[in-house]
């Protein structure tokens, strides 16, 4: 159906005859546009441009035709011919549009450009950590409040994001933590072995667990599980002016929202690790009785000789510490969205590498601290 | 080649359409024919398939019985390559103009023809520049994000997109909701005036009573899961159905009417 579109110049002394064959439309413009870009008649020639041929013509194609007639009319007469009535029209409503078309502004260079994201992102790490401590004030202050005031606690939405964030992620958390269990009782027996030592591997499995594994792994789950959720969840009621229409209502969320969902973190996450301990021993209990035949009998025996139960309180200590910091940034970039729903993506993702971030900093803050004080 | 207004070639025929959603049924034994170059409007009350009947044409939706014919074909019976040379002859402005977010505004433009086309860069800028001008859209929101434009320049936006591939038929989603009275009007002289400039034929689904008396040549209502009655203002004033009554006889229709 489609012809293509292409020139012929007629020269006969007195004129240059450009004659138009084809159809003018977008779709077949692509090879003739720098043809026609790059004619150049001699200088004073006049040149008309006859447009008899043309089958079909669109904005395009008018596009095309009007602006070679505008570049050669610089130092030369230029006029249209044969053109019929639609094609005319089509060439002023171009023409009538034409003194606004400028180039679009060039973009940056993509070495510059990338430089630029750097530092933004630097100074939005830098904003960001800001933003959540004066957030993690505000939360403190609204406890206080809610203390005196303590009608005011939404215990339904509290008890609902226990089942949500601590009940509903055991399944998940009881599996990955007997698995490392295992992992971790597999790579110590083989290596504890080699040196006649084999029932170190109780007490490598108990304290790593105990200490570090156990709430670290439940906080690590939990931030991709919660925090997100929290961040997802707030962030569309933000971009659905929900959280405008709370503010509006009176209601602060804060309260409704933020409070809740923090509290049952400091709640869910703690129990979580505690399940999280058990798994991660039986896992490598399981591992021990297959592999060193050291029954779950002789292990726990050996595990509640040989460890001592500081390891149990240096790893509780930090659950709720944790808790807080998934709350506080999955709730934070939560309100940051802003405006539309597609922002929403961007601060889940931000959310969830933050607060695991944040995690294993603090965790490893912690780890000094013991180590400082002999615990 | 571009016909005035309402020309006898029938352009979309839609005949014993049906769709249905579970066991809702929204349409059953539609019949609708837009006539090549005319504005045809579709009106009709909350929940009587304005936009199903439009995403049924465009083929967004699979009607479970009926045939529908654009440019004499029945496009669901092709396969994806062949659709696709159909698809591009016709441009859609959806209600909030669905632009693409992570793509400023000259680059949602450019879109259709990237794809489809194989343009310079430099030609693809000038008609993206020419394409925002038209539609009436500052020079300076080439540049910028979807999130940046207010809700009317996203439906000016949205439309010259529509518009890159020089559309022969143009559907529009309610083009006027959630505009001002002001920008309302402006954007029904601009679908006017892009359809007598470019010959466009214009599908447009609105509720907009200004819209239908200042643009459209033709009106089909639908009601009752059909299309109730086809025809000009006038035939609408005359016809005789009690929700048809109320609809162009009510306050609104009266001021519309007036304004017009």
């Amino acid at each position: 159906m489609a012809s293509t579109a292409y020139f012929d110049v007629v020269a006969d002394g007195a004129s240059n005859r450009l004659q138009f064959f084809g159809s003018w439309t977008i779709a077949n413009l692509g090879d003739v546009d720098p043809v026609v870009r790059q004619y150049v008649p001699s200088p004073g020639v006049p040149v008309v441009l006859d447009c008899e041929h043309i089958d079909r013509m669109d904005t395009a194609g008018a596009w095309i035709l009007y602006r070679l007639m505008r570049r050669l009319s610089d130092n030369r007469a230029v006029s249209f011919e044969r053109v019929d009535h639609d094609q005319q029209a089509l060439i002023d409503v171009v023409g009538s549009h034409e003194e606004h078309v400028e180039e679009i502004p060039a973009h940056k260079a993509p070495l510059l450009a990338s430089v630029e994201r750097f530092g933004a992102n630097i100074e939005r790490a830098f904003l960001d950590t800001k933003n959540s401590i004066g957030f993690f004030g505000m939360l403190i202050q609204v406890l206080f409040r809610m203390v005196r005031r303590p009608k005011r606690f939404r215990l339904t939405s509290f008890v609902h994001h226990i089942e949500i964030s601590g009940f509903d992620a055991l399944p998940i958390i009881m599996l990955i933590t007997f698995m490392i269990g295992a992992v971790v009782a597999f790579m110590s027996a083989d290596i504890l072995s080699e040196l006649g030592v084999e029932i170190y591997t109780v007490e490598l499995v108990t304290i790593t667990f105990l200490r570090e594994f156990g709430v670290l792994l439940t906080a690590i789950m939990i931030a991709g599980r919660s925090g997100s959720a929290f961040t997802a969840q707030i962030g569309s009621m933000k971009a659905h002016e929900e959280i405008d229409a709370m503010r509006a209502l009176g209601l602060d969320p804060m309260e409704l929202l933020i409070i809740p969902r923090t509290l049952a973190l400091l709640v869910s996450l703690p129990l979580l690790t505690f399940i999280a301990n058990v798994m991660g021993f039986v896992g490598g209990a399981l591992v021990c009785w297959m592999t060193l035949d050291i029954s779950p009998g002789m292990f726990m025996a050996r595990a509640s000789e040989a460890t001592e139960l500081r390891h149990l309180w240096v790893g509780f200590i930090k659950a709720p510490f944790f808790a807080v910091l998934i709350a506080v940034i999955g709730c934070y970039q939560g309100l940051r969205v802003e405006g539309t729903a597609e922002t929403i993506g961007a601060h889940t993702t931000a959310s969830v590498v933050q607060a695991i971030f944040a995690t294993i900093v603090v965790d490893a803050a912690f780890a000094v601290f013991f180590l400082i004080v002999g615990l | 080649m571009r016909p005035m207004a309402g020309t006898d070639e029938t352009i979309i025929s839609v005949r014993g359409l049906r769709t249905q959603f579970g066991s809702h049924v929204v349409h059953n034994n539609l019949n609708l024919d837009v006539r090549k170059g005319e504005i045809i409007g579709v009106v009709g009350g909350s929940g009587t398939g304005k936009s199903v009947l439009l995403r049924a044409i465009i083929g967004l939706m699979t009607p479970q019985a009926g045939e529908i014919l654009v440019f004499g074909e029945d496009l669901t019976k092709m396969d994806p390559p062949e659709r696709s040379a159909y698809e591009k002859r016709w441009g859609v402005l959806f209600q909030d103009g669905a632009l693409f977010s992570s793509l400023t505004v000259a680059q949602n433009i450019q879109v259709p023809p990237r794809e489809h086309l194989k343009l310079s860069q430099v030609l693809m800028d000038e008609l993206a520049a020419l394409k925002i001008r038209l539609v009436g859209l500052e020079q300076n929101s080439a540049g910028k994000l979807p999130s940046e434009l207010s809700g009317g320049m996203r439906k000016r936006a949205g439309l010259a997109r529509a518009l890159s591939l020089d559309p022969e038929i143009l559907f529009l989603d309610e083009p006027t909701a959630g505009l001002d009275p002001i920008g309302a009007a402006a954007f029904d002289n601009l679908v006017k005036q892009l359809q007598q400039n470019l010959g466009l034929t214009v599908f447009l689904v609105t509720h907009d009573l200004d819209t239908l008396h200042a643009v459209c040549d033709r009106i089909a209502v639908l009601a009752e899961q059909r299309v109730m009655v086809v025809g000009t203002m006038e035939d609408m004033l005359a016809f005789d159905h009690p929700w048809i009554k109320e609809y162009f006889h009510g306050p609104r229709a009266r001021a519309a009417k007036l304004s017009a």
